[in-house]
């Protein structure tokens, strides 16, 4: 893991209080960056001395609704020369769900933007595609929020049966 | 939540067009999503000057049926056959990752059994989708036999996966912390004797396509990419491998024992459609190696942890013993807790680099499940492979970079 004590310490030099605290769970390092500072984050670890971090292997987010700040935006990155991985991660507050793309610095961060944008609602800014791209173009709402409700399949009783079969929506003849 | 059909206009695309298809001097075209040569259901909307792709941009999410969203409401032993529906062609290795994953937030051992067992059915699932791979991408490029030889090898693993589970597909047999249950008294001659089918079925198929001087003109300097570019494009798998990188997560990173095999990662240098097939057919040669030392490393013993706060007790204990049926009880109701925090764990798939994150919020279903799936990385990278390439090229990409829709929607 020398390594990534290595790039950890290389980040606080050249970001300064812009990495707000590191955390190691089942010995994977991540490291939380202020969301405004992430394209610089992931391109000193791209470009750094010695650092190497040349591939951008995941991008996903996660939603703590109610609390907030409640989205958090993951990013994993991999050294392929020191074989190592990173995971850098970005807090942002529901009402200003907006951080900067990650797209000039790696071109593989384009569909995995438009995911979290499409499933949680989250902008990316300076996004040279930000379309829906999982769900529907005219689908209202952002699927994977935990506000968002899962919907299900109301039970039929013989009392209630074709009360609850008019509202479905299956084809009749 | 409407659902209404919405017409999208040529004006919310134009950034992704050039300048000529606003004035008509190129064409757009719609291929898909029905299509046989885009495997699934995978749009593609192409601009075209006469038969040459100008741009191609994917249309994707026709197969997106919310597997994350719902993995979300279940426990973490029922989400598990969710897994197995991502990439059919890979339920072994979808369900791998993710016990994987549980496996490392609860802090799980496995016995030594099942993970030999483990790494012998994911390489044979790895074969079983190679061969489907290279038996759709021939027949795409017009060589129509060896799609029925292909298949008819692929059976024969099949049934091995479905004396295992049950199941020929949607095994969902790797549980948290083992097995199932043991693989059955026939399962090591049924392997054994694919071992010895298998080199010479793929030096079939080798005569029939390595050096057919139709194949290499439709393969070679088909959909170049460089390793650098491939790097920032983020593919990943043989089709990384094929740009001349060295990146196999078996080795690199090795889980459930891999660390233990003698095995090579064949690279291209090229980082055609024709590197992408060598890779891939190298690759089957190299699970039968693995599956062959897996095999004779296969000893006698348990298949499932013994930690009973996770794994249920076997049924013989339920008639003796109150504290098992206290155990098998909370773990059929309620399930097993997690702890507070999140993991990612990676396994290279057949496809590519397959990992899983998996986030525990204390209680007994997973607060978020994300999968990273390698069709999803690969598929992005198609505009960047397919320009300047004519239309009957692209179904040669297409199917060299192996995607499967249900692995890219999710």
């Amino acid at each position: 893991m020398d390594h990534v004590d290595k790039a950890v310490d290389s980040l606080r030099r050249a970001l300064g209080e812009s990495i707000l605290s590191v955390d190691v769970f089942r010995g994977q390092t991540t490291v939380e960056v202020a969301p405004d500072r992430i394209p610089d984050a992931v391109q000193h670890l791209r470009d750094g001395p010695e650092l190497d971090f040349n591939y951008l292997a995941a991008l996903t987010a996660s939603d703590r609704w109610p609390t907030e700040p409640r989205f958090t935006i993951l990013y994993r990155l991999y050294s392929l020369p020191h074989n190592v991985f990173l995971g850098l991660c970005a807090r942002l507050d529901g009402n200003a769900a907006e951080l900067p793309s990650l797209e000039p610095v790696f071109p593989a961060a384009n569909w995995h933007e438009r995911e979290i944008f499409d499933l949680f609602g989250v902008t990316f800014t300076g996004h040279s595609d930000l379309r829906r791209i999982l769900m529907p173009y005219d689908w209202v709402g952002h699927p994977l929020r935990k506000d968002q409700p899962q919907g299900y399949e109301e039970v039929q009783f013989t009392f209630n049966f074709d009360e609850i079969d008019r509202r479905k929506p299956y084809a009749r003849e | 939540m409407g659902l209404t059909q919405m017409e999208v206009t040529v004006d919310e695309l134009k950034h992704l067009v050039s300048g000529r298809a606003l004035e008509g001097e190129t064409m757009l075209l719609n291929m898909g999503p029905q299509h046989p040569s885009t495997h699934g259901v995978l749009r593609l909307l192409l601009e075209l000057d006469g038969e040459v792709v100008v741009n191609c941009i994917p249309d994707i999410g026709y197969l997106h049926t919310g597997i994350e969203k719902n993995m979300e409401s279940k426990t973490y032993t029922q989400a598990i056959v969710m897994t197995d529906r991502m990439d059919y062609l890979n339920t072994m290795g979808n369900v791998l990752v993710y016990v994987l994953a549980i496996e490392k937030l609860i802090e799980l051992d496995v016995p030594e059994r099942a993970r030999a067992v483990r790494i012998i059915l994911t390489e044979l699932q790895r074969i079983a989708s190679h061969l489907v791979w290279l038996a759709t991408h021939a027949l795409d490029l017009a060589a129509m036999s060896v799609f029925l030889y292909c298949f008819r090898e692929r059976e024969h693993i099949l049934d091995v996966l479905e004396m295992c589970s049950g199941q020929r597909m949607m095994t969902s047999y790797f549980r948290p912390g083992g097995l199932w249950r043991d693989v059955p008294p026939e399962f090591e001659a049924a392997v054994r004797s694919i071992l010895d089918l298998m080199p010479g079925r793929i030096a079939q198929y080798e005569s029939m396509l390595t050096k057919n001087p139709l194949w290499i003109d439709r393969t070679r300097n088909i959909g170049v990419i460089s390793g650098p570019q491939a790097l920032r494009a983020g593919l990943c798998g043989p089709a990384l491998r094929a740009s001349g990188v060295t990146w196999d997560l078996r080795k690199a990173q090795p889980y459930s024992g891999y660390e233990q095999y003698e095995f090579d990662v064949p690279v291209g240098s090229h980082g055609d459609v024709y590197d992408r097939y060598l890779c891939r057919m190298e690759e089957m040669r190299q699970s039968l190696r693995i599956v062959d030392q897996a095999l004779r490393r296969l000893q006698p013993g348990p298949v499932v942890s013994s930690n009973r706060k996770f794994v249920p007790p076997p049924r013989s204990e339920l008639g003796q013993s109150m504290e098992a049926v206290i155990h098998h009880f909370k773990l059929w109701t309620e399930g097993f807790p997690a702890p507070v925090g999140g993991v990612w764990v990676a396994v290279e798939s057949p496809r590519g680099e397959l990992a899983c994150y998996l986030e525990g919020d204390g209680g007994p279903k997973p607060h978020r499940v994300h999968f990273r799936t390698p069709s999803f990385a690969n598929l992005q990278a198609l505009p960047l492979l397919a320009r300047g390439h004519l239309v009957a090229d692209l179904v040669g990409i297409i199917g060299s970079l192996d995607i499967v829709l249900g692995d890219v929607d999710r």
